[in-house]
């Protein structure tokens, strides 16, 4: 029996304001989901719900991890569950070092029922294993002596949640808009390592906008989020066309769901973020 | 209960063990409270010291009787008349491991203390059996010409070189507790080292064969002669258990021209301590003297380590680190003064506070006129973690010079909620995520400490977010 990760009608409020309206689906292990959609339609806030952040309110629906209700666990449960976000920027723990935080999540992740204050993974067992990893993903090995996050560029926050995913090794992991803010190379290098990463034991939802990051990761399934609900489900074939030819022609296939993003677009507290035309790249400067 | 001083390893106080054989005959201590002329002049008879130094304390004692109690900083509930100011045989030290406070002894277990270390950071003995290590560190030192030793043997064995530079940084009449420090100083740490000499490990503290190392009223003076270089490191993670409550230490240095010199300090004074310090270096042409400063425990800390920046080419760090839990007050910070042109000054200051403790940065810029082209920053950072704590600063920059650069920049933060949840998405309860946001907060100062002091910081810092310490 393939693990399986059920979001069932999920409904989920920021503040007063509902974002998702009723979203289903259901990832196995060894698939890859795409999550596709213009810019405010809900996409991490699917991806922050299923991890439990404080600031989104589930008001209605279920998430199941083989059959384990995932609502009624604290994050770090979820986390020990076998979840991994890797968020599209991350913040920043001054002060602490990358190696000695992965150490400590590694050993959480590893050993669900570790008590705080109980022991880490030996040091030298784990800065073996830290540095193999690192090199795998063609990371400098001077990485892991900087604070986690802080002053990183874009492209080395991505590349730090890629080697946190490569290190914890989640039975789920949901990647948010894990290309943007790199470049055409960085991209295809993060796509790569996150097909070796994943290979079949990783059941993925890639958050996207750019088919790069699709390139190496074909999904099996893609899903088209519109106004808080998903509209449209196909293969790779679907993520390909909406890459071309952007949205209109699934707004006009679900005129209510299209007339709910309108609405919610206007109310939109978030700070307008350019839209990319459909059909170009965009290439940012790291 | 008078003790009779003729059999000294019966005694369980270093500072007994200290005296000369030949006081034994003169004296049977009498203990008692309070303090007045003749308990001074006691004192020093009883450590034989020469006159000079008895007059000291006497015109220091006068001064002490003048001054009146600080209005500013914490508040110093000490009743004078009740406290002993010279041992009595029991002073300070627990007969028996068994009347050390509970928490106090978990703590050394947590800490993975060794059995015998704790006895003494405990005080129940009194000296710490580093004699085989120390004994061959004593000898390279001194074919060196340093001279590491405590106090009291400084002054009875150096008095001429004492002389020339004891208080003259720290005047009795500094304040009211240099003042009482003057008056009844007994312990401490005396450092010399010749020109040239670079000590390459750290000068510890406990390494002091006679002395235990939590002295009410030490009393350290060290000197680095020009080109030389020294790390003196003093105190411990593990907390500092004493009866009596009222710690006043008084610490000068003088690191003259080229030379270096860094002093460590990691205290964790258990909750019933007032630990009041004067502590002040001056740094000759292109000296650099380095505070390293950890303050983690106490009722009430005061102490605002300064660097006198006397002439060109001076610099001066210090880094700061106060830590203020449940019924704590530190009020600790830094003072860099340029006398001179091109000189160069730093003040790191990491402030906590948690559970209702009060963690606050006091500290002083002042750039005397003529100290053209000088450097002064300041950054100090509070991190309050709950509502019921609290944190202050108070700045005080005094600037009488306009060709220099000074900087201060300050901040407040709470632990923020994205990287509360940053860390437990990575399978780090609440507890743990704010433990390892705290050790990232103070890693300036910690990637500075000696390796194992560091660690023990490390698992200190994780007890007091416990609660379990003090």
């Amino acid at each position: 029996m393939t693990e399986t990760l059920s979001i069932i009608d999920l409904h989920v409020n920021v503040g007063d304001k509902p974002i998702l309206k009723g979203v289903s689906l259901e990832i196995r292990r060894g698939e890859v989901h795409a999550l596709m959609g213009p810019n405010g339609s809900g996409k991490s806030t699917l991806g922050f719900a299923i991890m439990g952040h404080p600031g989104y309110q589930v008001t209605g629906g279920r998430i199941e991890l083989n059959g384990m209700d995932v609502l009624a666990m604290q994050p770090h449960e979820r986390a020990r569950a076998g979840l991994f976000l890797a968020f599209q920027r991350p913040v920043a723990i001054p002060g602490v070092r990358m190696a000695d935080f992965l150490r400590h999540a590694a050993t959480n992740i590893r050993h669900p029922e570790r008590k705080e204050g109980e022991d880490l993974i030996p040091m030298r067992q784990f800065r073996k294993e830290l540095s193999e990893k690192m090199r795998d993903l063609k990371i400098d090995p001077e990485f892991a002596r900087r604070y986690v996050n802080e002053g990183f560029s874009g492209g080395e926050m991505k590349r730090a949640e890629i080697l946190q995913m490569a290190v914890l090794r989640p039975k789920f992991a949901i990647l948010d808009e894990t290309d943007s803010g790199l470049d055409v190379d960085a991209v295809r290098l993060a796509s790569q390592s996150i097909a070796e990463i994943g290979g079949h034991e990783m059941g993925i939802l890639i958050i996207t906008h750019h088919e790069q990051l699709l390139e190496h990761n074909p999904p099996d399934f893609t899903h088209v989020l519109l106004g808080g609900r998903i509209v449209e489900t196909g293969g790779a074939e679907l993520a390909a066309q909406l890459h071309k030819q952007g949205y209109d022609r699934v707004r006009a296939a679900h005129p209510e769901a299209a007339a709910d993003e309108a609405a919610m677009m206007e109310t939109s507290t978030s700070p307008p973020r350019s839209q990319a035309p459909p059909g170009n790249e965009i290439i940012y400067a790291k | 209960m008078a003790t009779d001083i003729r059999n000294p390893v019966q005694d369980p106080i270093g500072e007994i063990n200290k005296y000369d054989f030949r006081n034994e005959e003169k004296f049977v201590f009498k203990a008692r409270k309070g303090l007045n002329r003749e308990v001074v002049v006691e004192i020093s008879e009883m450590k034989g010291e020469p006159a000079w130094m008895r007059e000291f304390r006497l015109k220091a004692l006068d001064i002490f009787y003048s001054k009146p109690l600080p209005r500013w900083g914490g508040n110093i509930a000490v009743n004078f008349d009740e406290i002993y100011y010279y041992l009595k045989p029991t002073q300070g030290q627990v007969k028996s491991w068994d009347e050390v406070p509970e928490e106090i002894k978990s703590t050394f277990d947590k800490l993975g203390i060794p059995e015998a270390e704790k006895k003494f950071l405990a005080g129940v003995k009194a000296q710490y059996e580093s004699e085989v290590v120390y004994g061959s560190l004593k000898a390279e030192l001194s074919k060196q010409g340093v001279i590491f030793t405590d106090m009291d043997s400084a002054v009875r064995e150096h008095s001429d070189l004492v002389r020339r530079y004891f208080s003259t940084l720290i005047p009795a009449a500094d304040n009211k507790f240099a003042a009482l420090n003057s008056a009844v100083w007994s312990g401490g740490s005396f450092v010399y080292v010749p020109a040239g000499v670079k000590i390459e490990f750290p000068l510890q503290a406990y390494f002091r064969i006679n002395a235990p190392n939590m002295g009410q009223f030490e009393r350290t003076l060290i000197i680095i002669e020009e080109g030389a270089q020294a790390h003196y490191v003093e105190g411990c993670t593990a907390p500092m258990y004493s009866t009596e409550s009222l710690h006043a230490a008084v610490v000068e240095v003088f690191a003259k021209q080229g030379s270096r010199f860094r002093y460590t300090t990691i205290q964790n004074w258990a909750n019933n301590i007032y630990n009041l310090v004067t502590k002040r270096a001056a740094a000759y042409r292109d000296a650099l003297v380095e505070w390293v400063d950890g303050n983690l425990g106490s009722r009430l800390t005061m102490k605002y380590p300064s660097i006198y920046l006397m002439e060109p080419g001076a610099r001066g760090e210090v880094l700061s680190v106060a830590f203020a839990s449940t019924g704590q007050h530190q009020d600790a910070g830094a003072k860099l003064v340029h006398c001179a042109p091109h000189t160069s000054g730093r003040i790191i200051s990491k402030s906590i506070s948690r559970n209702g403790g009060r963690s606050s940065y006091r500290g002083l810029v002042r750039v005397m006129k003529g100290a053209k082209k000088s450097k002064s920053n300041v950054v100090c950072d509070a991190l309050i973690l709950d509502p019921r704590s609290r944190s202050d600063t108070y700045p005080y920059i005094e600037i009488e010079e306009q060709d220099v650069m000074v900087g201060h920049e300050a901040s407040v933060s709470r632990i923020g909620e994205e990287q509360l949840f940053y860390l437990a998405s990575r399978g780090m309860t609440e507890h743990e995520a704010a433990t390892m946001i705290v050790s990232g907060f103070i890693e300036p100062l910690v990637k500075e400490l000696p390796m194992e002091y560091a660690l023990e910081m490390n698992r200190l810092i994780e007890l007091q977010m416990e609660g379990t310490v003090g």
